[in-house]
Parts: structure tokens; C-alpha cells; sequence
């Protein structure tokens, strides 16, 4: 094997500026410099959740509660796009940059980060921005308790972050997980508590509901902003768990998909 | 110093595994300028991108003591989709180097005028070889490895790329990958002939050639 005699902090350096470097030839292939450029980057999950919120909202009360709809849509679906889109960028991520691997210092990991924090970016900033436009307009309320939400975020992102390294590894091993993804995150999505909350169903059904580990950060996050109006299920613990156990699974098919990854 | 200590690279084909490097050893000092000939096949591009640290060996070692270029060839490092500047931005951004001082030698140099800020899959094969030569004059290295990238492009561009790599970096450590034993003989101090995976060093030219032509023929 190579001799690593590099020190970490120079090691460190240098991630930073390749990654920096990648989030770059990112936006610019993604978005292009035409119309709104890189606005797309939170325009377009802004799209998706407005658009998740007035049908919600025109199918009327159907998630039988007294919970505000357009907060419910916000909160679920932003949640869902976080743990969604994540993997969704990173299966079969390391192809188009295949002939950038020639540089040395481009490594399987920093193309797998640079995806994943321009999504979180993305996601976060349509989050934030359609919360304060909501509010602003007098369509939602303001939420309880920020921390909780930004807690619950937080742990949704790690999720999704966690997720997409193993989706994304392993897409570059056997071409089936870019198949079987697409199913499975359409499937998921009913169950992800996006749409409904833990309490409403029946005592069986939370026991299983809640193996997902998705479904603690959507009730916390709820909780967060609807306060005492609902009652939440979840453990966070259980959730931090699932995520370091999916990190370490996804970091161990990173390294073993670094070790073959061959340039263009 | 770059050593190389009994590298092995093999991949996985259809039903088992290719051997394409086999015990390789290597060792280039600072300045030094070494040619590796080998017919199409046998294995030089994988041992330059193994030198280049951009692919990992199977087994053996390899130690890097100075700074080792990418390597220069027609095509790789480039993203296709991104224009030729934003390819020289994202390179000067990896290696720590600034960018817009840059522009003008890789504009004068690649002589792509407007193309410049066109995608580089659209660039002809002659484009794309002229702005890869130019992007890797801009990161200045220790060593460079050359992939037969100057096999490529009419005899005024060959002029300018001699004078830039063997000219004015002269006292640089280089590895010269090439088919064409004149150009090796043009460049380089010492030969090593990569044979069936097997590569053998010679302190000696003539040596080196009569080796590579006695074995031009068997199959790597």
C-alpha cells in the first residue's frame, strides 16, 4: 500500500479545497450560468414543498387532525426531501467525475461530500426561506421552539447524509442499488411520517412505524414546531444509533470502492 | 525520490483476474529523467496513473518524496461538461494555486480564443490535447509524467510544448511514457521496457532498444 506520511492538518487542507473545488464544478454543471444560475439550488425543492402544500391543502383536512396543513406539508415534506435527495445525488455520483480522479487529490469521499452539502444547502435554505414567507403572509404560525427544530434537522441530515454514503458506495459496486433506490425512497416516503403523525395510528403500528429511523426526527421536528399541540413519538437515541451504524456501513463501502475506483 | 517496491496491479475480468503489472520496481531521483517504452497494452498508462497516485496498487509500495504532476496525456482530468477556464479554475483550485493570473498563458498558449469558454466535450481531440498541455504548465511540480501527450498536435505546437516542458523545466525529474523509442532517446537519461507486466531497467540506451525490439512482438 501507499505510505501515507502526510500530516492530518495538511490532509484536512486539502480536503477542504477539493471539496470546495467540487461544490463548484457542481453548481456550474447543475445549474449553468443561465436564468437564475444557482438560485435552482433551493428554487427547486422550494417547488416541490409548495407544491406538496396546496395539494395538501385542497384535499382538505384528509390527514383528520386539527393541525395547521400548510405547516404539516412544510415540516414533512422538507423532511422528506433532506433524506431523499441525498442518496438520490450520490448513486452513481463517482462516474461523471471519473476523469477528474486523475488529480490524486480528488477522492471518492470528497465527490460523495460535495453532493451531499450542496443538497443539505439546498434543502435547508427552501426550509428556512419558505417557513419565513409562510409566516410572513400569515399562512402557518411561528413554531415553538427552534432548538428542537434545528435539532431534529440536524439529526435528519445525518440521516440522510449517512444514507446517501451507503446508497452511494454501493451504487458503485453492483448497478442494482441505482434500480432498487427509486423503488424503495418512493415506498418509504408513505411511511417516513411525512404525512402522518406516530400518534394517530394504531398501538402496533407505531412499534413498527418507528424501527424507521426517519420517523424520530419527523416527530421531533413537529414537535418542535407545533409544541403541545401534538404528541410525539421518538427517541433519539435510537435515531443517533441507526445513523452511526449507517455512517460506519456507508464509510466502509466508500473505502472499499476507493481502493478499485479506476479514472476514465 | 519516487520508489516503487514490488507493485502489482491487477483487475478483475470476465472469469478471474488480469495481471497487468507484476512486481515492479522502480526508482526515479530528483531531476532524473527516465523513459519507460512499451507497445500498446502493455501497461504503461496503469503504471503512470500508479506513479501519479491516482489509482492504488494491489500490492507493493509506493513512496513519493517530491511533488509528482497528474498524468499529462489526451485525455482524463478534464470534466467534459465544464468549459476549458472553469477546468483550469477547478485545477488551480485543488492544487492550491491562484487562477485568474493564469488565463492569459493558458489563452496565448492553448491558441483556443473564444473556445476557451465552450464545454470541453465539444473540443476536437487537437483542442482538448492543446488546453491539457497548457493547464499543466500553469501547476508547477517536481516531477512530471507524460502519458505521449506530445505525440499530439502539428509541428508548431510540438515546437512550443518542447520548449516549454524540456527547455525552461529542464532541471525537473520526469517519466516519459512512450511507444516511440526516438522520442525517449530525444528526452531521457536511462530506459526501463515494461514486457508481460515485467519491468526491466537499462543504464544503457542501445541496451534498452535491443531488448524492447527483440520483445515488440510478444503479446503483454
Amino acid at each position: 500500500m501507499i505510505n501515507n506520511t502526510t500530516p492530518l492538518s495538511r490532509s484536512f487542507e486539502i480536503h477542504f479545497r477539493v471539496i470546495g473545488a467540487l461544490l463548484m464544478r457542481e453548481v456550474i454543471t447543475r445549474y449553468g450560468r443561465h436564468n437564475i444560475g444557482f438560485l435552482w439550488l433551493f428554487v427547486e425543492p422550494m417547488m416541490f414543498t409548495l407544491g406538496v402544500t396546496a395539494l395538501w391543502t385542497l384535499a382538505g383536512a384528509a390527514h383528520g387532525s386539527s393541525l395547521p396543513i400548510a405547516a404539516f406539508a412544510l415540516t414533512g415534506y422538507s423532511s422528506v426531501l433532506l433524506w431523499r435527495n441525498m442518496p438520490g445525488r450520490c448513486s452513481g455520483a463517482i462516474e461523471p467525475n471519473l476523469s477528474l480522479m486523475y488529480h490524486r487529490h480528488v477522492k471518492v469521499i470528497d465527490i460523495f461530500i460535495s453532493r451531499i452539502l450542496l443538497e443539505v444547502a439546498g434543502t435547508t435554505a427552501s426550509f428556512i426561506i419558505l417557513g419565513i414567507i409562510f409566516t410572513a403572509v400569515g399562512l402557518i404560525e411561528p413554531p415553538e421552539d427552534i432548538l428542537k427544530i434545528m435539532l431534529a434537522w440536524f439529526m435528519l441530515s445525518w440521516f440522510g447524509a449517512a444514507l446517501a454514503l451507503l446508497v452511494g458506495g454501493l451504487s458503485e459496486r453492483t448497478e442494482i442499488i441505482e434500480k432498487l433506490w427509486h423503488p424503495t425512497s418512493y415506498l418509504l416516503f408513505p411511511l417516513s411520517g411525512a404525512a402522518f403523525m406516530v400518534n394517530w395510528l394504531p398501538v402496533t403500528a407505531q412499534k413498527f412505524i418507528l424501527y424507521l429511523p426517519m420517523v424520530h426526527g419527523v416527530e421531533l421536528l413537529r414537535e418542535g414546531y407545533f409544541g403541545s399541540l401534538v404528541h410525539a413519538h421518538y427517541d433519539m437515541a435510537y435515531m443517533a444509533t441507526a445513523n452511526l451504524c449507517l455512517m460506519l456501513l456507508g464509510l466502509s463501502q466508500v473505502r472499499v470502492v476507493s481502493r478499485t475506483v479506476t479514472p476514465e | 525520490m519516487i520508489q516503487l517496491t514490488n507493485v502489482v496491479k491487477r483487475y478483475p475480468i470476465r472469469g478471474g483476474q488480469a495481471t497487468i503489472l507484476d512486481h515492479i520496481n522502480l526508482q526515479i531521483a530528483s531531476g532524473e529523467k527516465v523513459g519507460i517504452l512499451g507497445r500498446n497494452g502493455a501497461g504503461k498508462s496503469t503504471l503512470i496513473r500508479l506513479i501519479s497516485g491516482a489509482e492504488r496498487p494491489t500490492s507493493g509500495t509506493i513512496i513519493r518524496d517530491m511533488s509528482v504532476s497528474w498524468p499529462l496525456a489526451f485525455g482524463g482530468a478534464f470534466q467534459g461538461s465544464l468549459t476549458g477556464l472553469d477546468n483550469l479554475r477547478f485545477i488551480c483550485r485543488i492544487y492550491g494555486t491562484s487562477t485568474e493570473d493564469k488565463i492569459p498563458f493558458v489563452q496565448e498558449f492553448s491558441e483556443l480564443g473564444k473556445y476557451l469558454s465552450e464545454p470541453v466535450k465539444t473540443y476536437s481531440s487537437g483542442m482538448r490535447a492543446r488546453l491539457a498541455f497548457a493547464i499543466s504548465m500553469v501547476v508547477e511540480f517536481d516531477c512530471f509524467l507524460i502519458d505521449e501527450i506530445i505525440a499530439v498536435g502539428d509541428a508548431r505546437f510540438h515546437e512550443k510544448c518542447q520548449y516549454e516542458l524540456f527547455e525552461k523545466r529542464k532541471d525537473r525529474a520526469m517519466i516519459v511514457v512512450s511507444h516511440d523509442p526516438g522520442f525517449i532517446r530525444e528526452h531521457c537519461q536511462h530506459a526501463s521496457v515494461l514486457v508481460k507486466g515485467k519491468l526491466t531497467s537499462f543504464n544503457d540506451m542501445d541496451e534498452a532498444f535491443a531488448y524492447y525490439n527483440a520483445h515488440s512482438m510478444e503479446i503483454a
